[in-house]
């Protein structure tokens, strides 16, 4: 093990072998939380220009590239701006409610990163129930969603918060599904485990488990399901600018929307390093001759990588429809992960070889083509005939 | 099959991104305050009153008439005559603007005060870039601000004003020529 690779953890060892014994439970709790708390702010900071720029690019313009070289201090501005624009509260609005919904959203969006490993040995908290720890404070973040939606007392608002809650809840289920595959394989709810069980090599191709069949469909759903969690597009109905102007946060300005911003972004961030913990085999390298690279750069190579998956489809795919959201979420996501689900107990149970990669296949892909039937809308397009008027 | 329509949209806005970055040609948006597009001829934003010559207050053609003042749809124009007259371009006296404001904040750009005018004087400018930290003093233009050199209608307006040359000329030789004539028939 190079010490390159566990630079931050031995920082942090020295740093806590160096003060006082009496607050060195203390200064070991706040040396592992302050960096989260930095590092993922920065981050947010970073996507914001990358994503302007990106769809700046994907629709043939420059995107922010005036405040620094190339733009690329552009949220230092966006932060001056939402700091000195006035806090504006409806006077009907529920204040105490209204204050604390983007601080309940902000805390909620921290809290996962307490179980993502993101280097080996950087973990803050090696929970046994690490996965299920994510989910439970995930479920959180819909209820500040609502806690903003009712607090404005706007019309809008409330649409927008109850969109936000049908499609979180839907959601849920095959997020929470698709990852049931990944801890029946690997045996454990620990974020820790399940990483360690996918740093190996075969060859040349890791143990991720997003290389079996069922573990590629399962990141798929996986990540369809993310991004309907984080209200992200083509899933952004409870925002949808264009029908409820900014759904549930309406009525915040200032630093409170900034706020906002940043827990969706925060929990965009922890999304998608589950999704890397559970599928990408969370730290460990691609390739087998690559282990030389420190772990935490994997970690947020990875991270950066999904990242620009959601820009990218956020800049391909327009807004879904209401009936089309539930209709994607209950008829082909649930059962697909459903068949995930049996697929990777099949992967299990069956011997090593070419049969279980067949029989893991085939019932994924015939999930696949007689569910998307269901899905897809027959367009019977045809030319339109006129009774009366001509 | 379900899915082919995402992959090939997402292929597209791939091409557009990297296309972003290889051809120049795609990238539409002008980079304002260093490159500008040129101003069309028929751009107009808001008045400006012509002189002859050199010195503004000798070549002013404004003959304060009032003409502009009472026709202007938002009363923006505010005129004071002269007590004293001076000679126009033909040698013709007449009174002159002894105070000529236009508040451009309540300017609408509709050219009327320009088709009204009987003496060529009043004409559009196209300077587009008059923001002020002084909304009230600063966008209240006096006749100092306003008098632009006949050479700047001709660089702005040049179709125009070629025009209105070729008549002013005209006119300025007739009114020689009948100069002309008169001593000799108050002679006979």
């Amino acid at each position: 093990m190079q010490p390159s690779d566990q630079v931050f953890v031995l920082l942090k060892h020295w740093l806590v072998g160096r003060s006082p014994a009496v607050m060195q439970p203390g200064v070991s709790i706040l040396l592992t939380i302050v960096p989260i708390l930095l590092i993922f702010p920065v981050l947010f900071a970073v996507t914001t220009v990358l994503e302007r720029k990106g769809l700046g690019r994907i629709q043939n313009r420059y995107g922010p590239n005036r405040v620094g070289p190339y733009g690329i201090l552009q949220p230092l501005a966006d932060g001056l701006k939402s700091l000195t624009k006035e806090d504006i509260v409806p006077s009907s609005a529920d204040r105490t409610v209204h204050f604390l919904a983007p601080l309940v959203l902000l805390a909620v969006a921290f809290l996962p990163y307490a179980v993502l490993p993101m280097g080996r040995n950087m973990v803050a908290v090696n929970l046994d129930s690490g996965v299920l720890f994510f989910f439970a404070i995930g479920a959180i973040s819909e209820l500040s969603v609502f806690m903003a939606g009712w607090s404005s007392r706007n019309k809008y608002s409330l649409l927008g918060a109850m969109r936000a809650v049908a499609q979180m809840i839907s959601y849920e289920v095959p997020l929470l599904l698709s990852s049931i595959a990944v801890i029946m394989a690997a045996g454990s709810l620990s974020t820790v485990e399940i990483v360690e069980k996918q740093s190996g090599f075969s060859g040349i191709f890791p143990h991720w488990y997003v290389l079996t069949p069922w573990g590629f469909a399962g990141f798929i759903l996986f990540m369809i399901a993310a991004t309907a969690e984080t209200n992200r597009s083509p899933f952004d109905l409870p925002e949808g600018e264009s029908e409820i102007i900014a759904g549930y946060y309406i009525e915040y300005s200032g630093f409170k929307f900034a706020l906002f911003f940043l827990g969706e972004y925060l929990g965009m961030f922890a999304i998608s390093g589950l999704g890397i913990t559970l599928f990408l085999g969370g730290w460990s390298a691609p390739l087998p001759f690559l282990t030389w690279v420190p772990s935490w750069i994997w970690f947020f190579g990875k991270l950066l990588g999904l990242i620009i998956g959601f820009i990218w489809v956020r800049g391909t795919l327009p807004r879904l429809r209401m009936d089309q959201l539930m209709n994607f979420a209950w008829k082909f996501m649930l059962p697909m992960a459903l068949v995930v689900v049996v697929s990777a107990g099949a992967w299990r149970f069956l011997p090593q070889g070419v049969t279980r990669w067949l029989v893991s296949m085939v019932f994924i892909a015939a999930a696949y083509v007689l569910l998307a039937r269901g899905v897809e809308t027959r367009n019977k397009i045809a030319k339109r005939t006129y009774r009366f008027a001509e | 099959m379900l899915g082919e329509g995402i992959v090939k949209g997402l292929a597209e806005t791939a091409r557009n991104f990297l296309g972003s970055f290889i051809e120049k040609d795609r990238l539409v948006t002008v980079q304002y305050p260093e490159e500008r597009l040129p101003v069309v001829e028929a751009a107009r934003m808001f008045p400006f009153l012509i002189y002859d010559g050199v010195d503004q207050e000798e070549g002013l053609r404004c003959v304060a008439c009032q003409i502009c003042e009472k026709e202007c749809p938002p009363q923006c124009i505010h005129i004071e005559k002269s007590k004293d007259k001076k000679p126009d371009f033909i040698g013709k006296q007449q009174f002159y603007p002894a105070v000529f404001d236009i508040d451009v904040s309540v300017c609408m750009s509709c050219q009327i005060c320009v088709e009204v005018c009987p003496f060529d004087a009043i004409r559009m400018d196209n300077e587009f870039e008059l923001s002020t930290d002084d909304r009230f003093a600063g966008l209240l233009w006096p006749k100092e601000k306003l008098a632009m050199p006949n050479e700047h209608y001709l660089a702005i307006h040049p179709t125009e004003a070629t025009e209105v040359e070729a008549r002013r000329a005209e006119e300025k030789a007739q009114a020689e020529a009948k100069k002309a004539s008169q001593p000799a028939a108050v002679a006979k």
